[in-house]
């Protein structure tokens, strides 16, 4: 803990020592989406409570997530969730002690990020698939 | 809230609910799509199948622990103060139950009927 005695001790080199790189960044991102998947879950609370309630309010909670901004909201959750999931993936198979070299390490992290892209517009596809 | 000094019980935890998560991500994704611009008395036909129902509490409990020990780990590496880190860390335990416990009061109301 920050007292006044650990004040005094040098301290290491923080972020803003190194050059930004793809792994550094993913490392980033994963900590990012995690904390928006903590506050993005009341979304999907607020939508189960809501058909828990009367139509009248779920019509209300449907009409917000059909609402552009509403849509763009599920849009960022849709891809930090799966950005998330796909870095959790990456963070079981390092615990097995595998995938560490530098080679692996970055196809990876851009496998991460470029499927994280993809897959969420995929989702989205099928998504407005089933509503047409 | 004390901070957690076991890192290993911290860490096993956090295998084991990523691990749980995936496949109940797909199922949360599977049931939220294919109710997309449904009906409430389809969405509560649909939660009214047992199975349904208590996989969807499933997949909240296992969520919601692995949400907590997740913000658990970033307060611990921002929050320097002692005294506010106990207080996060309660708040999050306090976030984290009350969102089960909304989570479980609409499962359940679908469920037995409404």
């Amino acid at each position: 803990m920050a007292n006044d005695k650990s004040a005094a001790r040098p301290l290491s080199p923080h972020l803003q020592i190194y050059r930004p790189m793809l792994t550094m960044m993913m490392s980033i991102m994963h900590r990012i989406t995690g904390v928006g998947l903590y506050f993005g879950i009341v979304l999907l609370v607020w939508w189960l409570i809501a058909a828990s309630i009367s139509d009248g309010y779920f019509d209300f909670v449907q009409g917000f997530f059909g609402h552009w901004f509403g849509r763009l909201l599920l849009f960022g959750f849709t891809w930090a969730l799966i950005h998330h999931a796909l870095g959790g993936l990456r963070h079981l198979l390092w615990d097995t002690g595998r995938g560490f070299d530098l080679n692996t390490v970055e196809w990876l992290a851009r496998a991460n990020l470029a499927g994280s892209i993809v897959l969420t517009i995929l989702l989205w596809i099928v998504g407005y698939g089933v509503m047409a | 809230m004390t901070p957690d000094k076991s890192g290993t019980r911290h860490f096993r935890q956090m295998w084991v609910t990523s691990i749980a998560s995936v496949p109940l991500v797909l199922f949360l994704l599977w049931f939220i799509i294919s109710h997309l611009g449904a009906s409430r008395a389809d969405v509560v036909a649909s939660v009214q199948n047992p199975f349904t129902a208590i996989l969807l509490i499933l997949s909240f409990a296992v969520i919601l622990w692995h949400m907590r020990l997740g913000m658990e780990m970033v307060l611990e590496d921002y929050v320097h103060d002692e005294r506010m880190l106990r207080a996060s860390l309660l708040a999050n335990t306090l976030f984290t139950a009350a969102i089960g416990v909304a989570a479980l009061y609409a499962i359940l109301k679908m469920s037995f009927g409404s």
